[in-house]
């Protein structure tokens, strides 16, 4: 019984590093990022347990990012509801509508399947602009509340960090506890081949559908957080751009691994912020590095990162996670 | 083993990179007495054509101040970001000028939603803020930090439906481009049509990547209004007033400051011929009478900026240049002190800049008339006033 | 009824705009069973290259044209040489995101070459639309229907017809049994790439015309090319050309009959509505693969 204890071991050093980084870091920008990065982690998570674990591929993940923001927006602003209760509609919401999206469209599979997320994350999009008397339409969705747990105002800096991050481990938490258990087995056995978890009487569609609709509740609550933190919100934070970048987040990070998305979602969150530097050439050396890390390391930058570690040290033994 | 190497070869250059980056672009951020002033602007992405000369002009303003001395003998010195239009991306930029690049002041960026999303911060963290974007939401309410130099689109509607009152036009289309610049200029269409007793017979939108808008056009010409009105930005306004000449409709058609640069002209080619839009003064600086207080700064802009750049000066590069200006008197005698320039700026009254006269005031912080738009049509390929 | 006939004008218009670049997308996923989303990028490249060689430096038009499809198959062939062929074991979703990664590459060196403004291209005719009973069509989108037409017919031919063409089919169905069976699966690929990328170019050089050029042109285009194909059925030429018209067509419709605003969402519903009532695409035989 050697995992569980390996699992506790890993989450302390996260929980460690996670509060060691909140209480040394003094500069608000720096904290800015690492929300930023916790946020990412998060929409990163779901979609790793769809596209790394499920295999199912959704170009469209934005619309969840995006029903969560904008529900959490509307209830807590227009109609005064605490931004807490709101959480819970906005979960809801996007349990539902990943349901009734999902059952029809998880049967397409392959590009097909891609195509059928990317339209139904454009429609979401076309309703955020369009629908401007509740939405705000395209100039945004402005005076969002801060969050608040009795005289404790979550803003921008320390505790939105802290708040981000919990939020972080209990998906850290949670998505490792799916994997271990019955369903986490009967879904890698999807990943490996589809048919042959059918014949063992494994209800692949069921499985997909869950692990779609677990998947699109991450991305609200990702929509929700990052609501209150700019405290504004408008349609381009929630298209297609988007989506694409949260599966280029799993793909670098490493598909079927937890780790892998945190590490792909803060290579894309930072990587941004030191390109500054470069302006005009920014575009030019994103692609390349996203070009080159996926020549060299197909499998993503954890799988990536310690083949190199085996390979330069050629110890015996070293295990792999 | 080959392969090893490449990859890890690979790793170290990434890991260099993002190591070097961040020391480039603090390293020239030491000395001391010099004032720095942060820009974000989005100079690439969708505004581009905002955000580039918002950049050019802002740099060659920094470098203008400096050559006559500075301010107070204080350098200046700007710290650009670019937010490529994504609201995260000006969150994050304008975060690390005011908690890393510790700026006394903000000029940008340079459309309504980058705006709105960085205001709370700004806010908080109490440093003036001159935006570039021209959305009424930016300053009313008023946000004791927040300013604007952008003329509302607000104005810009006044100036149009003014001028079609004139010529006895009662029934209007509309056509805008589905982006925050469109649904401010729908918004205030609307808003002020009963004002100047114009209805608003027909509303239609278009996608900024659009690349025929005939359906739209066929629809609107068959509900026969007297005039249409176009709300974008380029390349979109062209391929409607193409899409126009296409169709043969005889209908006049209007259009935004959106597209008020000589680039429209060129996309359109003959298509814009007769078309009528309301423009800042820059694009008609030599029609403009001596005896107009803006036409010397005007002239001085274009000559400065055509010298640097080797390029035509855009309207929308003046927002910055307003900006820059009155943010340099601001500071002049306040030693840095974010309070004092934010007082100082408030107060600012009667500076004639590129985008019309300024007059800020407690309840005011956009603080232009609407004399700042003139009305021009589009005659053998270049700008006519229109009498007002 | 005038109108309607127009709004199927203008669906036609921006339909054979989808379809011609649904071509070579279709074209290289039935040799590579590859989905290149950096397409649109050398369409946009088409568009520049014309602006380039024939407004700027004033060649002649069929020298610019034949200039312009070259270069950038050529640059498609590096891209390949490069970035495609150097994965090791690559898996489709692999491949996907270094297209991605190549589609923002190519959009920033042609911002810094081109710059950031958008331009225009005069037509190649100086004729006036044409009027069929009281609806004007643009002469240009004949000749984007009609290139859209040939290029069509030509990649059919070439696959149905020659030995190369064949044998590219052949890696598509199975690589490692063509490859035993002599044909050099590398090259194919190659020369999948080669044929893909000038259909985009060409493409470009079709619609700059109409759509105004700039550096980011191209994003849009791919994706509802993307579309297109899907609609049509992957690695169907013909599917690729009937689902870009339709796409076209159903967003004009939308536009002019129900509201402009939501056209690109009716034109995305129908869009799932087909996939769901017969996914795998309209005209495709083959079963949709999983990746």
């Amino acid at each position: 019984m050697a995992e569980p204890k390996k699992i506790l071991i890993e989450h302390s050093i996260f929980l460690a590093v996670v509060t060691l980084c909140g209480f040394l870091i003094e500069n608000t920008y720096y904290l800015q990022i690492l929300t930023f990065i916790g946020i990412n982690t998060i929409l990163a998570l779901g979609l790793n347990m769809l596209m790394g674990y499920a295999g199912q591929v959704s170009l469209g993940h934005a619309a969840f990012y995006g029903i969560g923001a904008y529900t959490t927006a509307i209830l807590s602003t227009t109609f005064g509801l605490s931004p807490w209760i709101a959480l819970l509609c906005a979960v809801g919401l996007a349990l539902l509508i990943a349901f009734v999206v999902g059952l029809p469209t998880l049967k397409l599979s392959g590009y097909y399947l891609g195509m059928g997320t990317l339209g139904f994350g454009m429609i979401v999009n076309i309703i955020f602009r369009e629908w401007s008397s509740l939405t705000g339409g395209s100039s945004g969705f402005v005076g969002i509340p801060m969050l608040q747990i009795g005289s404790i105002f979550f803003e921008a800096g320390r505790s939105y960090f802290f708040l981000v991050w919990a939020a972080v481990f209990i998906a850290v938490v949670l998505c490792r506890r799916i994997l271990s258990s019955r369903m986490g087995r009967a879904l890698r056995s999807i990943h490996d081949g589809e048919s042959a978890s059918m014949a063992v009487g494994v209800n692949t569609h069921f499985l997909k559908l869950q692990i779609f609709m677990f998947s699109a509740a991450l991305g609200a609550v990702a929509g929700f957080l990052y609501a209150h933190f700019v405290m504004f919100i408008s349609p381009e934070s929630f298209g297609f751009m988007v989506s694409v970048k949260m599966v280029t987040m799993v793909v670098i990070g490493g598909m079927a691994s937890v780790w892998g998305a945190i590490l792909g979602a803060s290579l894309l969150t930072l990587l941004p912020e030191v390109l500054h530097s470069f302006q005009e050439y920014e575009m030019i050396i994103f692609g390349l590095i996203l070009m080159l890390v996926m020549i060299f390391m197909p499998q993503g930058l954890t799988r990536g990162l310690l083949d190199i570690y085996e390979h330069s040290y050629k110890k015996a033994g070293v295990k792999k996670f | 083993m080959r392969q090893s190497k490449i990859r890890s070869t690979l790793v170290v250059a990434v890991c260099v990179m993002l190591m070097i980056a961040p020391i480039i672009g603090a390293s020239s951020a030491m000395a001391a007495s010099i004032y720095k002033i942060g820009g974000v602007f989005d100079s690439t992405g969708p505004a581009s054509f905002l955000g580039d000369p918002e950049q050019k002009t802002m740099q060659m303003m920094v470098e203008q101040i400096n050559a006559t001395g500075g301010i107070d003998g204080n350098m200046l010195e700007a710290v650009i970001y670019d937010s490529e239009g994504d609201p995260a991306k000006a969150v994050s930029a304008v975060n690390k000028l005011l908690h890393k690049d510790n700026v006394i002041a903000i000029i940008g960026p340079s459309t309504t939603p980058t705006t709105l999303a960085i205001v709370n911060f700004v806010e908080k963290a109490q440093v003036p803020l001159i935006s570039c974007a021209a959305g009424v939401e930016i300053t009313s309410p008023i946000k004791p930090w927040v300013f604007k130099t952008a003329q509302s689109d607000l104005l810009a509607v006044a100036a149009i439906y003014k001028t079609m009152q004139s010529k006895n036009i009662k029934k209007i289309a509309i056509l805008t481009v589905s982006n925050a610049f469109g649904e401010s200029g729908k918004k205030q269409l609307v808003g002020q049509s009963k004002e100047f007793g114009i209805e608003v017979i027909m509303q239609e939108s278009f996608g900024p990547n659009d690349t025929d808008m005939t359906a739209q056009l066929t629809k609107i010409k068959s509900a026969s209004p007297d005039a249409i009105v176009c709300w974008g930005t380029n390349p979109g306004p062209a391929v409607v007033a193409k899409n126009v000449k296409q169709l043969k409709i005889e209908i006049p058609l209007y259009q935004s400051h959106g597209v008020a640069s000589p680039k429209f002209i060129e996309l359109a080619g003959d298509a814009a011929e007769g078309i009528i839009l309301p423009t800042g003064k820059i694009l008609v600086t030599k029609l403009l009478s001596d005896d107009d207080p803006q036409k010397k700064i005007l002239a001085k802009y274009e000559a400065d900026y055509k010298a640097k750049f080797n390029t035509n000066v855009s309207g929308f590069g003046g927002y910055s240049y307003d900006a820059m200006v009155m943010l340099a008197n601001a500071i002049k005698g306040s030693g840095g002190d974010k309070n004092k320039i934010r007082d100082a700026l408030e107060s600012t009254q009667k500076y004639i800049g590129v985008s019309g006269e300024f007059n800020f005031s407690a309840t005011d912080h956009n603080g232009l008339s609407p004399d700042a738009f003139v009305m021009v049509e589009i005659k053998d390929g270049t700008w006519k006033l229109l009498d007002k | 009824m005038q109108e309607i006939i127009q709004y199927l004008f203008s669906g036609i218009t921006t339909g054979s705009i989808y379809a011609v670049i649904a071509v070579g997308l279709s074209m290289l996923y039935s040799s590579t069973e590859l989905i290149n989303f950096s397409h649109g990028e050398f369409v946009m490249l088409g568009a520049m290259g014309i602006l380039t060689l024939w407004v700027n430096a004033a060649l002649p038009l069929p020298l610019a044209f034949l200039l312009t499809v070259v270069a950038v198959s050529c640059v498609g062939m590096i891209f390949e040489r490069l970035a495609i062929k150097t994965v090791k074991k690559p898996q489709p979703i692999t491949l996907v995101i270094i297209t991605v990664g190549a589609s923002i590459f190519l959009r920033g060196v042609a911002m810094i070459i081109w710059g950031k403004d958008p331009f225009s291209v005069p037509s190649f005719s100086s004729y006036e639309s044409i009027e069929i009973a009281g609806a004007a069509l643009v002469p240009q989108s004949l000749f984007i229907v009609f290139a859209a037409f040939i290029l069509a017919g030509a990649i059919h031919l070439f696959f149905k017809q020659t030995l190369t063409g064949k044998a590219m089919v052949a890696c598509a169905v199975n690589k490692k049994a063509a490859w035993l069976s002599g044909i050099p699966s590398e090259s194919m690929g190659v020369l999948a790439f080669i044929i893909s990328t000038g259909t985009g170019a060409a493409a470009g050089i079709f619609i700059a015309p109409i759509t105004m050029g700039s550096y980011d042109m191209g994003t849009m285009l791919g994706l509802k090319g993307f579309c297109a194909a899907m609609i049509g059925g992957l690695g169907s030429l013909w599917g690729a050309f009937a689902g870009g018209i339709l796409l076209g067509v159903l967003e004009s419709l939308g536009a002019g009959l129900i509201s402009s605003g939501l056209k690109d969402a009716i034109a995305f519903i129908l869009l799932l509505l087909i996939l769901y009532i017969c996914p795998g695409g309209l005209f495709s035989a083959k079963v949709a693969k999983r990746f």
